[in-house]
């Protein structure tokens, strides 16, 4: 079980979160036809680094991204999304 | 002097004994069978890497199979059996498989045994009997166990010397410290040599220890090392089969730490001989914790086997307890041992043994290049010592190679941990390799494998370790390769011709120990781990003692049968006082999203495949929505509370995933919306009053002309706010009544109140679902299940013709509106009632062109009518078809028909 | 190669058991093959051996990259079935469960299928409604199915929890009798055996890092031991699949996730079936070795860890101690996981890729093991033909795309919401 640093709660145990999807399957709602379902459908799947969409569903229920390595598991990175979060 | 039992025997133990020492005590040296040749087994070790002396501890529920009798500390009434023996230990039928084992090599069973897999399961019926070890328990567990979270700066793991300075220092450095002994005392190498460091250190270290704020957690074992420094602990809170104090058995820790440290020691090496198995044969330092620890002497001729210094503790400990040191056989040539007072033979290599009656009567060896031999009843042997790396390698940690002591050791790690002690510095062996023959030089005691299945397995071609393993099924026992791994890849590289770290390494996976499953569920096992989400009109409901119908979480009442009517009875009956008078039901689990904001209509637009935006303050309509995919993924209402506020309700089922899909689109992909969608399905429960009457009966409720279809007015119902939506689901006029939970109580008994006084019903899901099956509304997760589009259901027209939505994309893709998909269509039975979940089929034995997803009856007329899907459906109407139910032996002649039964023009609704 | 049989076993019995020769050889790889399979699993030996044996072909190579059987073959709990909802699945599982049957003589190598039935357990009548659509789904396409009342499912499993107010109460079930399990391990090495012995070449340690391409199309594969050319290649390793056609290029409708399974200790026979719950997420059957089995859900989240999260772990077995309350003083004693290609409608892709010359087999899911015959069947057809076998025409990668995707749970395209 790894532990996630939520940008407002601080460290957590990942029981708390909910994986929801990969930053690259995701359709912004201008996308082609086209575009949106390869971005739906397809996925870079990295052995490696990937961004991922999390949620602190048991928690905050707050949106993030999370840098994190597939084999590792090292974390490079958590930012916050959503309204508050934009510059 | 505490009493205890071993197959039905009665004996005393001291204070203080494990069920080992008590049994050693008590001269019984054999104690079990093995797995496959049912080979007489005594007690090897006096730890947890015990492959022979194993046990069923306990009775009834609380019995535990398969228990190390190194593992378990004596209790008052302890209650013992030995296993995999018929009829008795002594005398075993079983070890007939020893006789036939030259027929029975590694991976025999891959060879014979051909022919129908009825056949198989012939032979793999005495298989499966003959395998297996102790009995299950045929009960339930009348015990608890629980689960605990814990934090602490430093976790260190093993009392021994290293560990428990290390978790001094660090407790008097100011840091929280958490520290696990497996054993029931602290010490671990100390307690069987105990002229280095004395009880009194250690006691006073565990002192200073606790002074510091430090946590000390014996007959505990960390078991697993995950992620992130998160370490399980397994803590005995009672011993196998005793009666727990508080009534918790054990208990799991979840433990994150700052940094780990792993002072786990290491485990002794047996020796590859011939009859190496015999009980009497024992791991030299398990036998200096006996005589040490318990001071049990459990022989009087000793000979030992070694290869390292350590073993020489051993025979000074036996001596001074009065015990004879026949030889000592040390591989090292001279001068090793020359010194030591004992009869040392150099170059001396075990060969093989001799028994009788089960117990150990002599010892061959070559020595020089000689065969010599020696009478005895107990063999220590010391092969080396094989770090305990594995929650090292739990933890993604890497191995180095130590020559010296022929051993992996701790290198490197991605995680916060740290190896010290014998682990990391294991005492320096001499390499030595087996001399005797393959056969019979067991290395995995438990499941009987020898380095003739090693030699075999090689010459099939089974390399590789993984291979090796998974062939002969060494290191596959309870044991899980404690002692053998190290054996194994010794005969591999020698097979090889390499050295031992290019002959691979198998991996090490939780848990270190076996644990306890009661232990794994904890409180969880009672209830599978689902929670009950509980009505607000919970208590109410229970008062009329419903049928309730689990839906997901939720239970909801089905129907309220009257005295002794049945379910289908009630459901009728309520669902015709709906359609002739007027019904009142919860519904309180449907999902419900409070939008509002000056952008509320624009979210909802993406969100909804209809047009919202053009509806007029306290108005509302039917709604859907799509996933990304194209497909309906739910359905309900959306109302215009307010000029920028909305209601969006849809389905129960789907209500989390709804409100994960709202959140998602919200925070991610619409940050800028000026709107909030909160999910208020808990707050507002929901009250439904349908029928004919519901207008009058609502509006004696509120005390005013009751909104028109589709309309939606705030009220007050005996003095509470509420919400009216008037929508029906029923096909009757209806309204849905909103209400606070807190205050749902009020409402409800008002409500039932004036549904009573006309002679209304309450009615329940069964009764709801005969409604709008005859009315054909749809239901998700029945006619919407997930592979169906808009143009499958008839939505299309729906649709909002200018996009945005969320699935338009999907929606484009040319296999969705192709011919050949299902679609929604009617049935009506013409002979039989249709069986729900039944397969549509043109004839006998045809394959199925689409199936009946809800039936139900004509609630007034009566007849069997149903709801399905049918490749190309809607073109179908008035085609005649089987709904054939070949599972329940029901099957029903169908006419296709559009999918609603009643009040198709929908007048019902209007005032 | 030499048969094996009790007379076999008998002569090694007096002989010393030296005249036992490798299961399979291990060969130099040549510069070009016909047909080259990446991935040396069950999937990708079986394709191998129906290539030599079905379609006669003789120059072709399986590719490992460490060691075969090493994989989701070796990581699974061996369970054999194909009640599936929908008629693409259950036929193509079927395909795969007569050939199971038959399996052990085919190779010459007991696999050890047995066909104690695979149960599925309902717990209200909505459950049993589905148990029931299931079963005659399958039924009417001649898949055996039947549904077992309460007392039938009690008398079958006598330790199951049948009390009424259980929180999932047992109503009864849907039993495919001749689905069970099978010895995983084996069914590598008895198909790498039979192949073996039909000329295919059997490459381990042997890592596909790159392809060659001439033009559009696929000329061979570089690998750790050199360049080497070939007709067609065939990817073949679940789990990994986007990883290698990543190297040619290609992104997939998958993502990894990790499965994680685990056993309890030994204990005489307690388990007769294979049990799975239609509300509950664990399976839970018994070894040959007595071993209890148990699997869940996957780690919901993408990892090549091959390594489980434990509080799914937890869940799982809190499900399967509700169901039976007595594993509870059983002990597990190992547990492993597998990393699994989470497809986006749950069902396997077997086909061609936009490559010429590339095929693909992967997207199995946590599916994959039961479909072992019937998955090297139809690969093996389609690597000899250039075209899809009836029953994996379906499993196209383009299928997606087309929006013709085989969704048995209905849950759309998020692997981890099913």
């Amino acid at each position: 079980m790894m532990q996630f640093t939520c940008p407002h709660c601080g460290p957590r145990a990942q029981s708390e979160f909910i994986y929801e999807r990969t930053v690259d399957s995701v359709v912004p709602l201008d996308a082609p036809s086209q575009e949106a379902m390869a971005k739906l459908f397809t996925r870079s799947n990295p052995r490696g680094v990937d961004d991922e969409i999390w949620r602190h569903t048991y928690g905050c229920r707050a949106w993030m991204i999370l840098t994190r390595h597939r084999v590792t598991n090292e974390i490079s990175g958590c930012r916050a999304i959503g309204p508050e979060a934009l510059p | 002097m505490i009493n205890f039992s071993f197959d039905g025997k009665a004996y005393t133990a001291q204070e203080g004994d494990t069920l080992a020492a008590a049994l050693l005590r008590n001269g019984i040296g054999l104690v079990g069978r093995s797995f496959k040749y049912h080979r007489p087994r005594g007690i090897m070790t006096a730890g947890v890497e015990e492959p022979n002396a194993l046990v069923t501890v306990g009775e009834g529920g609380r019995a535990e199979p398969n228990t190390r009798a190194t593992d378990v500390f004596v209790y008052e009434g302890l209650v013992a059996r030995s296993q995999n023996r018929w009829p008795n230990l002594n005398f075993d039928l079983g070890a007939l498989f020893s006789l036939a084992s030259p027929m029975l090599p590694a991976g025999f069973y891959y060879k014979t045994f051909f022919g129908s897999a009825k056949r198989w399961m012939l032979y793999e019926y005495f298989i499966r009997k003959a395998a297996g070890l102790g009995n299950a328990p045929t009960q339930g567990d009348p015990d608890r166990f629980s689960h605990r979270a814990a934090f602490c700066d430093v976790l260190v793991v093993g009392a021994g010397p290293a560990g428990l300075q290390a978790a001094v220092d660090a407790a008097e450095a100011g840091k929280r410290v958490i520290l696990v002994e497996q054993d029931n005392i602290l010490g671990a190498s100390l307690i069987r040599d105990p002229q280095e460091l004395n009880a009194v250190w250690i006691s006073a270290t565990a002192a200073r220890i606790r002074a510091a704020g430090g946590r000390i957690l014996t007959r505990t074992t960390a078991s697993g090392y995950w992620e992130h420094d998160l370490v399980t602990l397994t803590q005995r809170l009672s011993e196998p089969g005793q009666i727990p104090v508080n009534g918790v058995a054990q208990r799991l820790w979840h433990v994150r730490a700052g940094q780990v440290i792993l002072a786990n020691g290491s485990i002794e090496r047996p020796m590859a001989f011939a009859h190496n198995d015999r009980p009497g044969i024992m791991l030299s330092q398990a036998l200096r914790s006996y005589v040490r620890r318990f001071g049990v002497v459990p022989g009087k001729r000793l000979v030992i086997a070694t290869n390292n210094d350590d073993a020489y503790k051993t025979a000074q400990a036996l001596k001074d307890a009065g015990a004879q040191i026949v030889a000592i056989l040390d591989a090292r040539p001279a001068p090793a041992g020359a010194n030591s007072g004992h009869r040392v033979y150099n170059d001396a290599v075990p060969l093989s043994t001799k028994g009788a009656r089960h117990c150990l009567k002599s010892v061959s060896a070559l020595v020089d290049g000689k065969e010599m031999d020696w009478d005895a009843d107990l063999l220590a042997v010391s092969g080396g010592f094989t770090p305990v790396v594995h929650l090292h390698m739990q933890a993604g940690g890497t191995l180095d190679w130590n020559e010296d002591a022929q051993a992996f050791i701790p290198a490197s790690s991605r995680q916060n941990v740290t190896t010290i002690g014998g682990a990391a510095e294991p005492q320096p062996i001499f390499k030595m390799v087996p001399v005797s023959k393959p056969k019979k030089s067991f290395i995995d005691f438990q499941n009987d494998v020898t380095l003739a299945d090693v030699d075999l397995a090689w010459a099939e071609g089974y390399r590789s370790v993984e291979h090796l393993k998974r062939y002969t099924t060494l290191g596959m026992a309870t044991d899980q390769g404690k002692l053998s791994n190290m054996a194994a890849l010794g005969r591999l590289a020698e097979k090889q011709g390499v050295a031992i770290p290019e002959a691979g390494l198998t991996t090490f996976r939780p848990p270190y120990t076996p644990v306890t499953m009661g232990l794994i569920a904890g409180a969880g096992a009672k209830d599978a781990g689902a929670h009950v989400r509980r009505l607000a009109l919970y208590d109410l409901h229970a008062a009329k003692n419903p049928i309730w119908q689990p839906l997901g979480y939720w239970f909801r009442p089905r129907a309220y049968p009257n005295g002794d009517e049945t379910l289908a009875q009630a459901a009728l009956r309520e669902a015709k006082a709906v359609r002739n008078n007027v019904g009142m039901t919860d519904v309180s689990t449907l999902a419900k999203f409070e939008v509002s904001g000056p952008d509320a209509a624009a979210f909802l637009e993406i969100i909804c495949a209809t047009t919202v935006g053009k509806l007029a303050v306290g108005r509302g309509r039917y709604t859907f929505m799509l996933r990304e995919d194209g497909f309906v993924f739910d359905d309900g209402t959306v109302w215009r509370l307010d000029e920028n506020r909305y209601l969006l309700t849809s389905s129960t089922g789907g209500a989390d995933r709804m409100a994960t899909h709202i959140s998602y689109v919200r925070q991610y992909l619409c940050p800028h919306l000026r709107v909030s969608a909160v999910n208020v399905q808990e707050h507002y429960a929901g009250i439904a009053i349908a029928g004919p009457t519901a207008k009058a009966v609502l509006a004696t409720l509120i005390g005013e002309e009751p909104p028109r279809h589709m309309s939606t007015v705030p009220a007050v119902i005996a003095g509470v706010p509420v919400i009216i939506l008037a929508a029906s689901y029923s096909g009757e006029r209806a309204f849905e009544i909103y209400v606070t939970a807190s205050d749902a109580a009020t409402v409800w008994t008002a409500c039932e109140t004036q549904v009573m006084t006309v002679g209304g019903a309450l009615y329940g899901l069964e009764a709801m679902e005969f409604l709008r099956i005859e009315k054909g509304h749809l239901v998700v997760g029945g006619e919407v299940d997930g592979r169906m589009t808009p143009y499958d259901l008839a939505l299309d027209k729906m649709l909002n013709k200018a996009g945005g939505y969320i699935g338009a994309s999907g929606l484009a893709r040319p296999a969705l509106s192709e011919t050949g998909r299902r679609q929604l269509v009617g049935l009506e039975a013409i002979a039989g009632d249709i069986p729900e979940g039944s397969m549509l089929i043109p004839s006998e034995g045809a394959s199925p062109q689409g199936h009946v997803s809800a039936a139900a009856f004509r609630i007034i007329e009566g007849g069997s009518v149903a709801l399905g899907q049918l490749v190309d459906g809607f073109s179908r109407h008035g085609e005649v078809l089987i709904a054939s139910s070949p599972t329940r032996g029901q099957k029903a002649r169908v006419r296709v028909v559009a999918p609603h039964f009643y009040d198709t023009a929908g007048e019902r609704y209007r005032d | 190669m030499s048969r094996y049989s009790a007379f076999s076993l008998l002569r090694g019995a007096l002989t010393g058991h030296r005249h036992w020769q490798p299961a399979w050889r291990d060969p130099e790889p040549k510069s070009h093959y016909d047909i080259i399979i990446i991935g040396g699993g069950g999937h990708g030996l079986a394709t191998a051996y129906y290539l030599a044996k079905v379609h006669g072909l003789k120059n072709i190579a399986v590719l490992e990259k460490g060691w075969i059987g090493g994989g989701n073959t070796g990581r699974n709990t061996t369970i054999v079935r194909s009640n599936y909802r929908l008629e693409p699945l259950h036929n193509l599982f079927e395909f795969g469960l007569k050939l199971w049957h038959g399996l052990s003589d085919e190779l010459n190598y007991n696999v050890m299928f047995s066909p104690r039935g695979a149960m599925f357990l309902g717990h209200s009548d909505a459950d049993m409604v589905k148990l029931a659509e299931r079963g005659d789904a399958m039924r009417c396409d001649g898949i055996d199915a039947d549904l077992l009342t309460r007392d039938q499912v009690a008398k079958l499993e006598p330790l199951l929890d049948m009390s009424r107010d259980a929180r999932f109460p047992i109503q009864g079930g849907l039993i495919q009798r001749r689905g069970g399990t099978a010895r995983h391990d084996a069914v590598a090495w008895g198909y790498a055996r039979g192949a073996d012995s039909l000329g295919v070449d059997i490459i381990q340690k042997c890592e596909v890092t790159g392809f060659v391409r001439d033009g559009d199309a696929v000329v061979g594969v570089e690998t750790t031991r050199g360049r080497i050319g070939a007709g067609r290649v065939g990817i073949c390793v679940a789990g990994h699949s986007g990883h290698v056609a990543g190297l040619a290029g290609l992104k997939l409708p998958v993502e990894s996730q990790t499965l994680q399974a685990m056993v309890t200790e030994g204990v005489k026979p307690m388990i007769n079936s294979v049990i799975m719950s239609q509300s509950l997420h664990c399976y839970i059957s018994q070894s040959d070795k007595g071993g209890v089995v148990f699997g869940g859900d996957p780690d919901n989240w993408p990892s090549y860890a091959q390594r489980g999260h434990p509080m799914v772990m937890e869940g799982a077995v809190a499900q399967g101690l509700a169901l039976v309350p007595a594993l509870s003083r059983l002990r597990m004693v190992r547990t492993w996981s597998g990393v699994t290609d989470m497809s986006f409608d749950g069902a396997p892709i077997i086909g061609e890729t936009p490559v010429r010359n590339l095929f693909l087999n992967g997207g199995w899911c946590y599916g994959g093991f039961k479909a072992t015959p019937a998955s090297g069947w139809t690969y093996a057809h389609t690597l000899a033909t250039g075209k899809p076998h009836d029953l994996n025409a379906p499993f196209s990668l383009d299928r997606f795309e087309r929006g013709a995707t085989i969704d048995e749970t209905g849950s759309g395209p998020m692997p981890n919401s099913r």
